[in-house]
């Protein structure tokens, strides 16, 4: 078994880690579709989709793992951290649950994705901002791919309305992690690396509404619930799903792949 | 079984790069024109074949009649003159 | 990533059937000279119903095959060990979702719809190739569906590019050349684990290989005298290779590569035959063959389960699409 590796303290560090592992574990739970999909089509695109975050989460990592003065590589960061050092907000990690959860996750976390990417072409880590140029194209498609979606199965039957909304109500619990700023977003702002989470929120909320509006969904409550994923402490379902992402790493040391 | 709520197939044609005709490349099931634009993507466009798609509905396809092959196309078969080879030109102007 | 000859497990009747009219028999005999001639058929141009039928079920068995194909692999998406094998695995299990996809739509040239297929496969009426129910039980076997599973479907399949039903035909040249990395990527995975890896990972792709050497050669179907049906499928140029050459081959050429990789396969009466110019190769062993083609493999039942629960999950959504696009339907037409 191998130990964890171990992550040095540093708020931009930190800052690039909850976007590497944003896409990471999204990644993650997309991939788990392939060959479950509701029709072959279906299968197929969700598939692409996260080869792309996978894609994204890699470049981060990488370039993470250059910045952490440590020279720790993509698979390192990926399968070799203990739980509380990944920093993705909760809602990428809960599990795939039915058709209309993906969907409504996809589009709340592609839509602020793009956005998030969008603002990052200016960060004054020009490679940053290469990864963004890039990750952008692939992002607004993963958005509009969501909010046809979710507009299908919005105003679709009684039953897909149904799951939409339960879906929803789940979703929307941990839509504040996504938008409050801590001394990761300070450090971050401060040296032009990117912008504060919360600057997202009102572009976020206006194209978020316009798709619910279209799907004929009611915007849910603001929550009192807090998760608190990209601080480290998770959900339950975290630790099934790293034991099951990391299995091989951990029980093969020294191993090559 | 029943089929009518089978999704509509689609004829998928890609154009794989710019300055080249649009190319049939397969079909597709997709409920509305935006879906299977994007299957068409997801599906003919993993490796950078694509650059342009068209989608069209299977059943809005007018095709001709395999059997009148014979008539629509064989007619052609003998206006050699409409080829450039049918005409020997002196090799001082055969680049015409 | 199909294979396995399976026009072997269900024979249609006769080479001809009774022809009712003249009409037919001069039909039939127009078929006969452009097959003869090497011509291609259309979906919409006449054939004899043995052949549409004969086509039908291979070609759906073949779609079956493919994505139940997705499900071994797919196990170890999750579970891959670096970020760059996940992406690797993820794309080459898609595109086995695209294969079935190609050939679904070859077969629906035929006349019957992909739901009516896939209500074949999910009562279990339809085959697919038994290959798939054998389990995955550690990473390395990955590697060895890869190398060998594609290795002997890519040798069944290239055939097939030039089989007279030109949708086949065409789908299958799409196929072949999108599974030109699947074979390469598990070859390279083991060699990276023999070359580069530890003693347990060494064990570890010795063990796999163990397990999928028999199978796999029971993919290429029953020995040549046992297949009856063989005769007729090669004039229509839906199988141009008998079994056993097809397996032969493939054989000489595993050979060669478990050197360069380090592995044996699990067979004593392995031994180059000089005279021949190939390796001769242990009997295999049929009643395992023919005991999980009639359902009682190691993961038969949670093969099918899969299949129909995904879709069974995905009604209605697919209902939904459906809904909302009639609806829009209305208010263009209104």
């Amino acid at each position: 078994m191998i130990s964890s590796i171990k992550i040095p303290a540093a708020p931009e560090l930190s800052y690039l880690l909850r976007l590497a592992d944003t896409c990471l574990i999204s990644g993650q739970r997309l991939g788990e579709w392939c060959g479950h999909g509701p029709i072959l089509e279906e299968d197929i695109a969700l598939s692409n989709m996260a080869l792309d975050l996978i894609g994204q989460s890699r470049a981060l990592l990488t370039l993470a793992g250059q910045r952490s003065g440590e020279s720790f590589d993509e698979d390192q960061l990926a399968f070799l951290r203990d739980e509380i050092d990944y920093r993705n907000p909760t809602l990428a990690e809960l599990p795939r649950g039915d058709f209309a959860f993906t969907i409504l996750r996809n589009l709340v976390l592609s839509t602020w994705l793009k956005l998030m990417w969008e603002r990052l072409r200016d960060s004054s880590d020009a490679e940053l901002a290469a990864i963004a140029g890039k990750a952008l194209k692939e992002a607004r498609y993963h958005q509009q791919h969501a909010a046809d979606w979710a507009v299908r199965l919005g105003d679709g039957t009684d039953e897909s309305h149904r799951r939409c909304e339960a879906a929803l109500a789940q979703v929307w619990l941990y839509i504040p992690e996504l938008f409050e700023d801590d001394a990761v977003d300070a450090a971050a702002t401060a040296a032009g690396l990117g912008p504060a989470w919360s600057q997202l929120q009102e572009p976020w909320l206006a194209e978020i509404g316009e798709v619910l509006g279209e799907a004929k969904l009611a915007v849910p409550p603001a929550p009192t619930f807090r998760s608190s994923g990209k601080r480290g402490l998770h959900s339950e379902h975290m630790g099934y799903l790293l034991a099951e992402m990391q299995y091989l790493q951990r029980a093969y040391p020294g191993g090559a792949w | 079984m029943s089929t009518e709520n089978e999704w509509p197939l689609w004829e998928v044609f890609v154009r794989t790069k710019a300055g080249l005709d649009h190319k049939h490349c397969g079909s597709l099931h997709a409920a509305d024109p935006k879906m299977a634009l994007q299957m068409a993507r997801d599906v003919y466009t993993r490796r950078q074949e694509g650059s342009s798609v068209w989608v069209v509905r299977s059943d809005q396809i007018v095709a001709s009649d395999p059997s009148d092959k014979d008539m629509l196309f064989d007619p052609a078969e003998d206006k050699v003159y409409r080829h450039p080879t049918f005409y020997k030109l002196p090799d001082s102007v055969d680049h015409m | 990533m199909y294979t396995q000859a399976m026009d072997t497990l269900r024979e249609e009747g006769g080479d001809k059937p009774a022809l009712r009219t003249a009409e037919e028999a001069q039909l039939q005999q127009r078929f006969d000279n452009r097959i003869d001639a090497g011509e291609f058929i259309e979906a919409k141009d006449w054939m004899p119903e043995n052949y549409r039928k004969t086509l039908l079920r291979q070609i759906s068995q073949h779609a079956h095959s493919e994505i139940v194909g997705m499900l071994p692999e797919g196990n170890w998406i999750t579970r891959a060990p670096t970020l760059k094998r996940k992406a690797i695995l993820l794309a080459k299990v898609q595109d086995e979702g695209g294969h079935g996809l190609y050939l679904y739509a070859a077969a629906e040239t035929l006349g019957t719809s992909r739901d009516q297929m896939l209500d074949a496969l999910h009562s279990g009426k339809a085959k697919y190739s038994s290959i798939f129910n054998y389990p995955t039980l550690t990473w390395a076997d990955v590697g060895a569906i890869g190398w060998l599973v594609d290795g002997a479907a890519i040798m069944n399949q290239v055939p097939i590019c030039r089989c007279s039903f030109a949708p086949y035909a065409r789908a299958m040249v799409r196929i072949c050349r999108e599974e030109s990395f699947h074979q390469r990527q598990g070859y390279d995975s083991l060699l990276v684990m023999m070359k580069e890896g530890t003693e347990a990972q060494r064990a570890m792709v010795q063990e796999a290989v163990n397990r999928w050497w028999w199978p796999c050669l029971m993919m290429f179907g029953p020995p040549d005298d046992q297949s009856p049906n063989s005769v007729q499928g090669m004039r229509w140029g839906i199988k141009r290779v008998s079994n056993d050459t097809l397996r032969q081959k493939f054989v000489d050429a595993a050979m060669q590569q478990a050197e360069v990789l380090g592995v044996t396969f699990p067979d004593p009466d392995l031994r180059w035959n000089e005279a021949t110019g190939h390796w001769d190769y242990g009997a295999i062993d049929w009643s395992e063959f023919w005991r999980v083609v009639g359902g009682e493999g190691p993961c038969n039942r949670e093969r099918l389960a899969a299949r129909v629960r995904a879709w069974e999950e995905g009604e209605w959504v697919r209902e939904a699409a459906l809904a909302h696009a009639r609806k829009f339907d209305l208010k263009e037409a209104a």
